[in-house]
């Protein structure tokens, strides 16, 4: 009774702070809302038994991706009132690409591969799982290529976007630490006789 | 604690009465931890301002009260009796908001530290982890609580419409975000010799004695997580979003009164944290460093090595003179965060060596006596 | 050797456990914090703190109002009205030193050819309000009459200086 509780009040707020992204006008709300969210999702991960994944989402999403998210708006000019202009002109592939998700959410739900007896609740392997060592033991075995590939497209993207933003300035003049670590004051003091 | 629970239940039978008294029993629980850590904040800044002046051959505040104990609050009450000043063109509510936001997280992620066992005089059969949740994901928690400090910092900056605040924010941002990472990396060498996420459990990983404990085989990443808890902290080397000399006070410039006390509040809360935190991943937590010693109890040990690492982060104030930026970013990015990964990579294959070749057994052996998992 | 030597300072960051060894000294070092209201640094003889005017031995004023303070001040502090009195001498009506304007410069009592106004060692006479900051003639005979034997002293002590 309690978890259904829980559950109706982490999905309600989900899809209420969901809506508060889009609507609201200011768009550091709209990443606050954002966060708001990715906690009440991180809630049902909990709800799920599933605190890895809850605690991951927390820790990649609301403290590092969102915090990003924040950095760039914050630097941003928002202005308010051209926001608004046009949105008709896009509301036909907005509406297309929305009805075919609910579609596909809708087909998803009831095709009955999502149902309660087929979920890997905690429940059905008892209290005694360690979630952190059933996901190690699976992503590093089963899911291995996988994994590696994912982890290999992020290097690639980290270092692309590294290469394409770096520039070489040839005005700049750049410090070379370790050469001023080595230095002693034998090669830098001369002591001059008066 | 279950069995508390029951006690109690069976005491007074079950139904309303058991939900009323378990959830009071949250409460103390709550209150036990919150209470004393406030208390503590309040008497590092005391403990700073008297240490730092000794430094400085000072008496430090010695005035208020005996020895000037009654310092920390002097200084809140005259704290709250100052105006806040909402600045005309901020974003009142984010204004507001932010303090909060920096405290909260601050304030939560004790929820998980254990501070030691107790069979509470030989009441409960075997000793119980006194925390207010032992969770089994423990660090992953402290390091996701620990990362929403940032949201305080930069709705600060951000709200308060100010240049100043809004480039201390963004310092603060990177910086933080910079020296998660290294922090991060340097607890998988602690994950990889305990085999637990949960904190219990690797304290009780470094079990036995002063050998055991986990500074020894990765003094590095002791270092490391040291110093990158200081500049997660924003703490002195590291306080560049704040730095006064270019900053005025960086993202709390226009903060004034009690929103300002509670941002130090956060600050310290926050190195508190890295303190205890250090002392349970690195320090053997509340193990005693000989077994003759262990009549002290654990919890003692504990907060005695919590306070040397606090005094170390004071005395670190003291003498090190502020970083440039550029340079604390490429601490973080140059020399820790290639650290780090190089002895993760060192730690892994010493665990595996007799998988590589047989001859190479003996440094699995020596790293074994670190990994009571296998 | 002398690079293994250098890599060993760089990696056991050598020259920061030099500095908290240093800070570490300090810590336990006496302190040099003098606690005021009970412990205070001596004062010089030429200390300028609080003015004052001064009285001859007879109990007659010192001061003939010759202005020259008034106008050696840098501050404009000081305000000297001045009459004939019943015989005939020439004296203040009105001595005003305004202490919220005031440099202690000294200027004043260096210009004074009678020694009336002088300089003490009273450094001690804050207040709450601006009035009593406002020091006229009385104010700074009172304080003349309390202070003589200091400024006695330290004229004295200072005398071959002058």
């Amino acid at each position: 009774m309690i978890e259904a509780g829980f559950f109706y009040l982490f999905g309600g707020m989900a899809i209420l702070s969901a809506l508060g992204v889009i609507i609201s006008g200011n768009t550091m709300y709209s990443v606050m809302w954002l966060i708001l969210c990715f906690f009440n999702a991180s809630g049902l991960f909990f709800l799920l038994g599933a605190e890895f994944l809850g605690i991951i989402l927390i820790l990649i999403y609301v403290g590092a991706v969102m915090v990003l998210f924040m950095f760039v708006i914050m630097m941003l000019e928002v202005n308010k009132t051209a926001k608004r202009e046009g949105w008709l002109q896009y509301l036909p592939v907005g509406g297309m690409i929305a009805l075919i998700l609910f579609i596909e959410l809708v087909a998803a739900a009831t095709s009955g591969i999502f149902t309660t007896d087929k979920m890997a609740m905690m429940s059905h392997y008892g209290g005694e799982v360690n979630n952190t060592v059933e996901i190690g033991k699976v992503l590093y075995t089963e899911l291995l290529l996988g994994f590696e590939i994912a982890a290999i497209i992020l290097l690639v993207a980290l270092v692309g976007s590294i290469v394409l933003t770096l520039r070489e300035r040839q005005d700049a003049k750049y410090q070379n630490i370790s050469e001023q670590v080595k230095a002693r004051k034998e090669d830098r003091l001369r002591k001059v006789s008066m | 604690m279950s069995s508390v629970y029951d006690f109690i239940g069976g005491l007074v039978g079950f139904g309303l009465l058991e939900g009323t008294i378990q959830v009071l029993i949250w409460a103390l629980e709550i209150l036990a931890i919150a209470v004393p850590v406030a208390l503590t904040v309040a008497y590092t800044t005391y403990a700073e301002r008297r240490v730092i002046g000794w430094i400085q051959v000072r008496q430090g505040c010695n005035r208020v009260g005996p020895y000037g104990l009654l310092q920390p609050l002097a200084d809140g009450l005259k704290l709250f009796m100052k105006e806040t000043i909402i600045p005309a063109r901020a974003n009142k509510f984010l204004f507001v908001a932010a303090p909060v936001m920096a405290l909260t997280p601050a304030m939560l992620a004790f929820a998980v530290v254990p501070f030691g066992e107790t069979s509470l005089f030989g009441f409960w059969d075997e000793p119980h982890v006194m925390a207010i949740a032992n969770l089994n994901v423990g660090i992953l928690y402290i390091m996701a609580i620990s990362s929403l400090a940032i949201y305080g910092i930069l709705m600060a900056g951000w709200a308060s419409n100010s240049k100043y605040a809004l480039i201390g924010a963004i310092r603060a941002t990177s910086q933080m975000i910079s020296y998660e990472i290294a922090m991060g990396f340097s607890i998988v060498c602690v994950l990889i010799l305990a085999g637990s996420l949960g904190l219990s459990d690797i304290v009780h990983a470094q079990d036995g004695g002063i050998l055991h404990w986990y500074f020894i085989p990765l003094f590095p990443m002791f270092i490391v997580y040291f110093i990158s808890g200081a500049a997660e902290t924003n703490r002195s080397p590291f306080d560049l979003p704040e730095g006064e000399a270019e900053l005025v006070a960086g993202f709390f410039v226009e903060y004034s009164g009690m929103w300002f006390a509670i941002f130090a509040l956060a600050e310290y809360a926050a190195m508190i944290l890295i303190a205890l935190m250090t002392s349970i991943l690195f320090l053997g937590g509340w193990h005693p460093p000989f077994e003759f010693l262990s009549f002290i109890p654990g919890t003692v040990w504990l907060l005695l090595k919590t306070s040397m690492l606090i005094f170390v982060f004071i005395w670190f104030r003291a003498t090190f003179p502020r970083y440039r930026y550029d340079q604390v970013m490429r601490l973080g990015w140059k020399v820790f965060l290639p650290w780090t990964l190089a002895w993760i990579a060192v730690i892994g294959l010493a665990t595996y060596a007799e998988q590589i070749h047989e001859n190479l057994s003996f440094i699995s052996d020596v790293i074994g006596f670190y990994q009571p998992w296998r | 050797m002398n690079l293994i030597k250098r890599h060993l300072k760089t990696w056991l960051l050598w020259e920061l456990v030099m500095g908290l060894a240093l800070t570490g000294r300090y810590l336990f070092k006496k302190k040099i914090t003098v606690q005021y209201p009970e412990e205070r640094t001596p004062l010089s003889p030429r200390f300028r703190g609080l003015h004052a005017l001064r009285r001859y031995e007879n109990g007659e004023e010192r001061c003939i109002a010759c202005k020259l303070c008034e106008v050696a001040c840098p501050a404009l502090a000081i305000t000297i009205e001045s009459e004939e009195r019943a015989d005939g001498s020439r004296r203040t009506t009105r001595y005003d030193i305004d202490m919220t304007k005031c440099i202690f410069c000294g200027f004043c009592v260096e210009a004074c050819p009678v020694d009336a106004i002088v300089e003490t060692q009273e450094f001690e006479y804050a207040s709450e309000t601006r009035e009593a900051l406002y020091y006229n003639k009385d104010m700074l005979l009172e304080v003349g009459k309390r202070y003589e034997p200091q400024i006695a002293r330290n004229l004295a002590s200072d005398a071959r200086y002058q």
